[in-house]
This record gives C-alpha cells, structure tokens and sequence, in this order.
C-alpha cells in the first residue's frame, strides 16, 4: 500500500497541488484519479459531470511519459489527438497558439527539444477539452516564458470551472491552490 | 466514436508504413523464407508444388508472428496506451483499431505476396485463388488472436518470443484448415469447401474472442 487516510475534495475552478518527497505516493494519486491505478479501498466522485461516463473520460492525464511517437511531425500528432479524444482544427490553433507551437507545424517530433516535446505533450489539454486534469510535474524541462504560458492556460482553465490536480516539486504559482502534502500521510507497509 | 475509431486506425496505419515502422519486415521475412525453402529442398518440382500451400501457411504464420510486439509495445513504453485508454473508445474498440491496423499492414500485404511467392514454388494455377481466399479469411484471425498474446506480454521487455510461443496453439486451427482449403484436391472433393467454412468460424470466434481478451490483458497490465 502507497499510503492510506488521503482525502481531499475540489470545488469547480479549484486546484489542488500535491507535493511530498520522492516516492510520497504522488504519481500513484493521479494514476489512481486517472483510472490507471486500482483504487485498494475508499471511492473517488465527480459531481456534476457528464452522467454514466468515468473520470478517465473526462480527464486528461500528462504523466512523466510524453506519448509522443518520433516520427511523426507536431502537427499529425495533434491531429490525431483531436480525431481520437474529440478536438477541431480551432481547438489545435488555440492550444498551438497558447503552447508556441505553430512555428514547429511540421516538424517531426523527432527533432523536438525537451521543452518542445513537452509543450507539444500538454497541448493535448488543450486540444480536446476535458473538466479535470491530472498534472504530473507539469513543469519538467520547461523554460520560464514556457512555465508562464502553462501556469495562464491552468488559470484560464480554472476561470472556466475546470478542476486541476498538480503534483509538484517546484511551486506553479497558482492562486488560491489547496495543497496536500503526501509527506504527512502515514504510509503503511 | 467512429472517428476517434479511424482516426487511430489511421495513425498506427501510418506509423506501421513509415521507415522504420516494421510494416515491410512481415513481407520480407515471408519472401526470405519461402525463397530459401526451394533451395534447401531441391529441385523436385512435382514435390515443391504439392507441400506449397503448406509452406506458405507456415512461413505466413511465422511472418505474421514477427510483428505481434508492434502491437501494443511501443505505445505501453512511451505512455500512449495510459491516454488511449482514457478516451471515450471503449478499450476493446481502442484494441479492436489497433487489430485492423495491424491487419492492413501485415495480413493483407503478405495475402497479395502469397501468389507471386507461390511461382517460386511452382504451385499450380488452380490453387491460387483457393490460397488467396483463405488466406484472406483466415490471416484476420491471426491479428485478433495474436493481439492477445502481445496484449498479455506488454509490459515484458521483449515478450515478442513469449507471445509467439502462447499464441501459436491458437494459430494452429488457422494453419490445418488453411492449407486444406488451398489444397483443393481433386481426388477429395468438398474437403476445402468445408476447410473453408470452418476457416471462417475461426475467425468469426477469434473476433469476438480476440478484442474482448486483450482488453482485459491490457486492463490487467496498465493497473499493476
């Protein structure tokens, strides 16, 4: 067992950053939130959501992984992310626009950097819209100018009534973010 | 749903085709086999074309078992697999595009080199469309049934070997009436009809069997 007695809960617009010291249990709290990880006892709840659809459904979960493919370009990858979780071609130019994305169209992903690769990863919050999401170190390998873009994509999520769940070592800046500190969990054997 | 349906059938399509996607290795490694079987048999020709069916359903089989760890591997590895699952596609749908696609990149393009494969063999010209069909019948089966084992081994590094070894019991059918559907004998009549019926069972089970199967494999395998 990760950890045991977590319970929080999140109002619309409301963000929750979770923190704690490597192997908290961070990563496992979005999975679990995520529908990745089987919950071992207690119950998760989205009221108000769309009726007889998961969580899962209707979140989006940016792990440590970037699920980007090398050969294909930036802007292929975005078009498949649209046609599978549901976008249109306004959403992709928003989502290109917020992230600065639009001057790398056609390149392969392959030839991305880091923080390229990254902004592409998260323009998929973007691109098709869903009411929670699931953050996992969103801010690795970003630039600031980069981090700035990210934290007014997370504020206008928030003025929408979106929910955000962050795990985090380094502070997002965030207004008015709740904050579960893992640390403080016991954790059982 | 049908478009997010498409849209990764088109996706694993297109990733398969570019260079270095592994969708020419299933034709190639077909072509190798069979090309060599002549010369380490000999130049019998009466003998060559009675075992060709034969040949061809067994080097088909082995190519076709060669590509299985592209199925779900590479998206387990790099994290797609946790955003595909969390789409509104039903995982056994999500499952089901990923067979079609691995279906239109390795079962149908090896059917099509299957004849021209079968002159270096010298098989008769009354067996090629008997091959050709149930080739196109019963290769489906082997993506539906190979998806389970490579959904069951997805998260082994390298469980190619071990998904070949779980499915191929499950091939087997595919491989007997296959062959006695080309066969076509005349001195038997009927035979490869009814091969050919019982081909297409097999197929019709494995793809009711086959996505719902791997789903719960690949269920199993994202939550632990």
């Amino acid at each position: 067992m990760v950890f045991r007695d977590v319970s929080f809960s999140l109002e619309a617009g409301g963000a929750l950053v979770v923190t704690g010291h490597n192997g908290a249990g961070k990563s496992s709290l979005l999975r679990q939130l995520a529908g990745l990880v089987d919950v071992a006892g207690g119950a998760l709840f989205l009221a108000g959501g769309q009726p007889e659809t998961t969580i899962a459904e209707q979140a989006h979960y940016i792990g440590h992984l970037d699920a980007l493919k090398a050969a294909m370009t930036v802007r292929e990858t975005a078009g498949f992310w649209a046609g599978f979780l549901g976008g249109t071609p306004a959403t992709i130019d928003r989502s290109f626009e917020i992230f600065d994305l639009a001057g790398l169209r056609d390149l392969p992903v392959a030839y991305l950097s880091a923080g390229q690769r990254r902004r592409l990863t998260l323009s998929r919050l973007l691109i098709a819209p869903r009411a929670l999401w699931l953050l996992d170190e969103p801010s690795v390998a970003l630039d600031a100018a980069s981090l700035a873009r990210l934290v007014s994509a997370m504020e206008a999520h928030r003025a929408g009534g979106g929910l955000i769940v962050a795990a985090t070592h380094q502070p997002l800046g965030l207004v008015q973010a709740r904050v579960l500190d893992l640390s403080s969990v016991r954790a059982s054997a | 749903m049908m478009r997010a349906f498409l849209s990764l059938v088109k996706r694993d399509v297109a990733l398969a085709t570019q260079v270095g996607g592994g969708g020419g290795m299933a034709v190639f490694f077909f072509l190798v086999a069979v090309s060599l079987l002549p010369l380490g048999i000999g130049p019998n020709l009466n003998l060559l074309a009675k075992i060709a069916p034969g040949l061809l359903w067994v080097a088909l089989l082995l190519s076709s078992l060669l590509t299985l760890d592209r199925l779900f591997q590479a998206d387990f590895e790099d994290g797609t697999l946790d955003a595909l699952s969390m789409g509104a596609l039903p995982l056994e749908l999500m499952v089901s595009a990923k067979i079609m696609a691995h279906w239109l990149t390795t079962g149908l393009p090896l059917v099509v080199a299957a004849p021209f494969l079968g002159l270096l063999l010298n098989l008769g010209s009354a067996h090629f469309l008997p091959l050709v069909g149930a080739m196109l019948l019963g290769t489906p089966a082997l993506s539906l049934l190979g998806a389970i084992g490579a959904a069951l081994t997805v998260s082994v590094r390298r469980g190619g070997l071990l998904a070949s070894l779980l499915v191929i019991p499950f091939y087997l059918p595919v491989l007997i009436f296959g062959v006695a559907a080309a066969g076509s004998d005349v001195a038997m009549p009927g035979v490869s009809q009814q091969a050919m019926l019982l081909l297409g069972a097999v197929t019709l089970v494995s793809l009711v069997l086959g996505p719902v199967a791997a789903a719960a494999a690949l269920r199993a395998n994202l939550r632990s």
